[in-house]
C-alpha cells in the first residue's frame, strides 16, 4: 500500500467519524459520543496529513510541533470561559478559523505565483482561492468585531452604526473585489496579480467590518450562525484548492450547520437573510408614538411568591437579561422550591433568546435544571392558556404581543412566546426604560401583568427567599 | 485502490505541482456532503444548538490539514512557511478549545432522574 493510499484511507475514516459526530448530536444522551468521535476524526486527519507530508519529504517538523503546542496552550484557557461568555468565545473561534483559511489561501497563491506555476493556477483553482480568502478574511474581521460587541469592549460601538448610502457603498466595494477576482482568474501570472490579490485581501478585511457594524445585539444569533457558515465554506474552498476531499466534506458539514442555524434564527425573527445583513435593526423610527403615557403596575416580590405557590403551572421565560445578571443559579433555587411545593415548572425557550442559538439552554443546564423542563416555543405555546403564572426574566421582544397584532411594529410577524395568554404575568425588568430598540412592550401594560423592577439576580434571589418561607407569611 | 490513489492529490509533491485536477469529483463530494450535513444537522436537538456550534467550530478547524501541507513544504520561501505555521496555530486553538468546551457544556445537560440523584 502506498503512502498516498494510506493517507486517503485515513481521510475516509475521518470523514465518516465527522458525520457520525454530528449525527450523535441529535440527542443529549449520545451527544458526548459525538465529541469523542469528532476528536478521533480530527486526530486521524492530522495523522494522515503528517504521514503524507512525511512520505513526500516535508520539513519544519519542529516548527509545526511548536505551532501545535502554542495553539493548544491558547485553546485550553479559551475552553474554560464562563458560559455567559460562550457567544464571544464562539465568535473569536470563527475569527481564528477564518484567519487560518485566509492565510493558507494567501500562502498557496504566492507560492504558485512565485513558481510561475500556470497549471496550478488553473481558472477553477483561482476561483476557489479567491473564494477562500474572501470568506476567510471577511469572517476574520467580522467575527473579531462581533466578539468585541458581545464582550462589550469599549471602543466598539454597541448600537448599530448606520450611515446614508451604506448598502450602496458596500455593494460597490463588493463589485470591485469581484472585478479584481475576475481579472485574477483571467491573468493569474500577470505582473500586477499580487497587487490584485492583496487588494482582494484588504477589501475582504474591510467587508468583515462593514457587514457587522450595522448589526445590533438582537441580531447576533443570526450573524454568528452566518459567520459559522462562512468559516465552513472557506474550508470547502481550501479543499478545492488543495483537491482534498476531507477538507471539502468537513467544511461542507460546518457550512450546512451554519446555514441551517441561520435559517432557524431568521425564521424565529421573521426576517430574511438579506434583511439581517443589509437592513440594520434597531434604528427603527419609534413606531409606537401613540402619545398617551401608559403606566406600569408593579408588585412586591412577596405577593408574587404567594401567587406562585398557589399555582399549578408556572412557566418561566428567560432572556438575555438573565444571562447578563448571571441569575440562572437563583432561578434554579426558585425552580426547586416551587417543585417541592408541587408546582409544575417549565421553561419556555425562544430560539433567539440570548446572543447565540441555544444560549438559554446551556445557561439553564449549567444551573442543573433538567433539560426535560426546557421547552421550545412551539411546544409550550399550546399550554400557555393553562399557565397560572408566567415569570419573564430579562426577556422582552420574544414575549411582545405587538409581534402578533401591531403591523407598525418592527418585530411584527416574529413568532413569540404567548406569555399574554397566561392567567397572570410577572415580569422582572431592570428599569422602566423601554427595551432594546425602544420598542414598547404591550405585555407589560396588561391588567394581568405585574412588574418586578430590579436586577434579575437580586429579584429572583429574593423570590427564592420568600418561597423558602424566610420572613414568614 | 488504484482508482483511489490515482484521482487524489491531497498532498501535492513539495514542488507544488497539482497534477491533474478532478474538478467534477470535488464538486460531487461537496454537493453530497452538503446534503448529508443538512440532513444530519436538521435532526440536532434544539437544546444543543450552542454545543453544536462549538463542535462545528472544532470541525471547521480541519483547515489544519491545509496549514500543515503549506508549512511542511520543502524549499518554500520562508514567509510561506510562516503563514502556514500561523494557520496551524489558529486551527489548533480552535480544535482544542472547540472540543473541550463542547464536552464541558454537554456534561451539564442532565435528565430529570439524574439531577434528582
Amino acid at each position: 500500500m502506498s503512502a498516498e493510499t494510506l493517507v486517503q484511507l485515513l481521510y475516509l475514516v475521518s470523514t465518516a467519524l465527522f458525520i457520525l459526530s454530528l449525527r450523535w448530536m441529535s440527542d443529549p444522551e449520545t451527544a458526548r459520543k459525538g465529541v469523542f468521535s469528532g476528536v478521533g476524526a480530527m486526530t486521524l486527519a492530522v495523522v494522515g496529513t503528517l504521514t503524507g507530508v512525511l512520505a513526500t519529504g516535508g520539513t519544519h517538523y519542529w516548527w509545526i510541533l511548536g505551532a501545535f503546542a502554542l495553539g493548544a496552550a491558547v485553546g485550553y484557557p479559551l475552553a474554560q470561559v464562563p458560559l455567559t461568555a460562550v457567544p464571544q468565545r464562539t465568535a473569536l473561534s470563527h475569527a481564528f478559523g477564518g484567519l487560518a483559511a485566509g492565510l493558507v489561501g494567501t500562502a498557496k497563491f504566492f507560492l504558485y505565483y512565485g513558481q510561475k506555476n500556470e497549471a496550478a493556477l488553473a481558472p477553477f483553482i483561482v476561483v476557489a482561492l479567491v473564494a477562500e480568502i474572501l470568506l476567510g478574511f471577511l469572517t476574520f474581521t467580522g467575527s473579531i468585531l462581533a466578539a468585541g460587541k458581545l464582550q462589550e469592549v469599549k471602543w466598539i460601538p454597541q448600537r448599530p452604526v448606520t450611515y446614508p448610502g451604506q448598502n450602496a457603498s458596500n455593494l460597490a466595494l463588493f463589485a470591485l473585489a469581484l472585478g479584481l477576482g475576475v481579472a485574477l482568474v483571467l491573468h493569474p501570472l500577470a505582473p500586477w496579480a499580487p497587487w490584485a490579490f492583496g487588494g482582494i485581501i484588504l477589501l475582504s478585511l474591510a467587508f468583515g467590518v462593514l457587514l457587522i457594524i450595522p448589526i445590533g445585539g438582537a441580531d447576533m444569533p443570526t450573524v454568528i450562525s452566518i459567520l459559522n457558515a462562512y468559516a465552513g465554506l472557506s474550508a470547502v474552498a481550501m479543499g478545492f484548492v488543495l483537491n482534498n476531499k476531507l477538507l471539502i466534506t468537513a467544511g461542507a458539514l460546518d457550512g450546512s450547520s451554519g446555514l441551517i442555524l441561520s435559517v432557524i434564527m431568521c425564521k424565529a425573527m421573521n426576517r430574511s437573510f438579506f434583511n439581517v445583513l443589509f437592513g440594520a435593526f434597531g434604528q427603527t423610527t419609534t413606531a409606537s408614538a401613540e402619545g398617551e403615557q401608559k403606566a406600569y403596575k408593579s408588585d412586591t416580590v412577596e405577593s408574587a411568591a404567594q401567587v406562585m405557590e398557589q399555582a399549578n403551572l408556572v412557566v418561566i421565560v428567560p432572556g438575555y437579561g438573565m444571562a447578563v445578571a448571571q441569575a440562572q443559579h437563583k432561578v434554579r433555587e426558585v425552580y426547586d422550591l416551587l417543585k417541592k411545593k408541587g408546582v409544575t415548572v417549565k421553561f419556555a425557550i425562544h430560539p433567539v433568546a440570548g446572543r447565540m442559538p441555544g444560549h438559554m439552554n446551556v445557561l439553564l443546564a449549567e444551573a442543573e435544571i433538567p433539560y426535560d423542563d426546557l421547552v421550545e416555543m412551539d411546544e409550550i405555546n399550546g399550554d400557555m392558556p393553562q399557565a397560572d403564572v408566567v415569570l419573564v426574566i430579562g426577556a422582552n421582544d420574544v414575549v411582545n404581543p405587538a409581534a402578533r397584532s401591531d403591523k407598525n411594529s418592527p418585530i411584527y410577524g416574529m413568532p413569540i412566546i404567548d406569555a399574554d395568554k397566561a392567567k397572570t404575568v410577572y415580569a422582572i425588568k431592570r428599569s422602566k426604560a423601554p427595551g432594546f430598540a425602544g420598542i414598547d412592550n404591550e405585555l407589560y401594560f396588561l391588567d394581568k401583568t405585574f412588574m418586578l423592577f430590579g436586577d434579575a439576580k437580586s429579584v429572583v434571589g429574593e423570590l427564592a427567599r420568600k418561597l423558602a418561607g424566610e420572613g414568614g407569611h | 485502490m488504484l482508482l483511489l490513489a490515482r484521482s487524489e492529490h491531497a498532498v501535492p509533491a513539495t514542488g507544488g505541482g497539482h497534477g491533474e485536477l478532478d474538478v467534477m469529483g470535488a464538486l460531487f463530494v461537496f454537493m453530497l456532503a452538503t446534503f448529508i450535513g443538512v440532513m444530519v444537522i436538521q435532526r440536532v436537538s434544539r437544546l444543543l444548538h450552542t454545543p453544536l456550534m462549538s463542535l462545528t467550530n472544532a470541525i471547521s478547524a480541519i483547515a489544519v490539514v491545509g496549514a500543515i501541507i503549506v508549512s511542511a513544504g520543502k524549499d518554500y520561501p520562508g514567509y510561506i512557511t510562516a503563514l502556514g505555521l500561523i494557520a496551524i496555530f489558529c486551527s489548533t486553538t480552535n480544535i482544542v478549545s472547540g472540543f473541550l468546551i463542547t464536552d464541558r457544556m454537554l456534561k451539564m445537560f442532565k435528565k430529570q432522574e439524574k439531577v434528582a440523584k
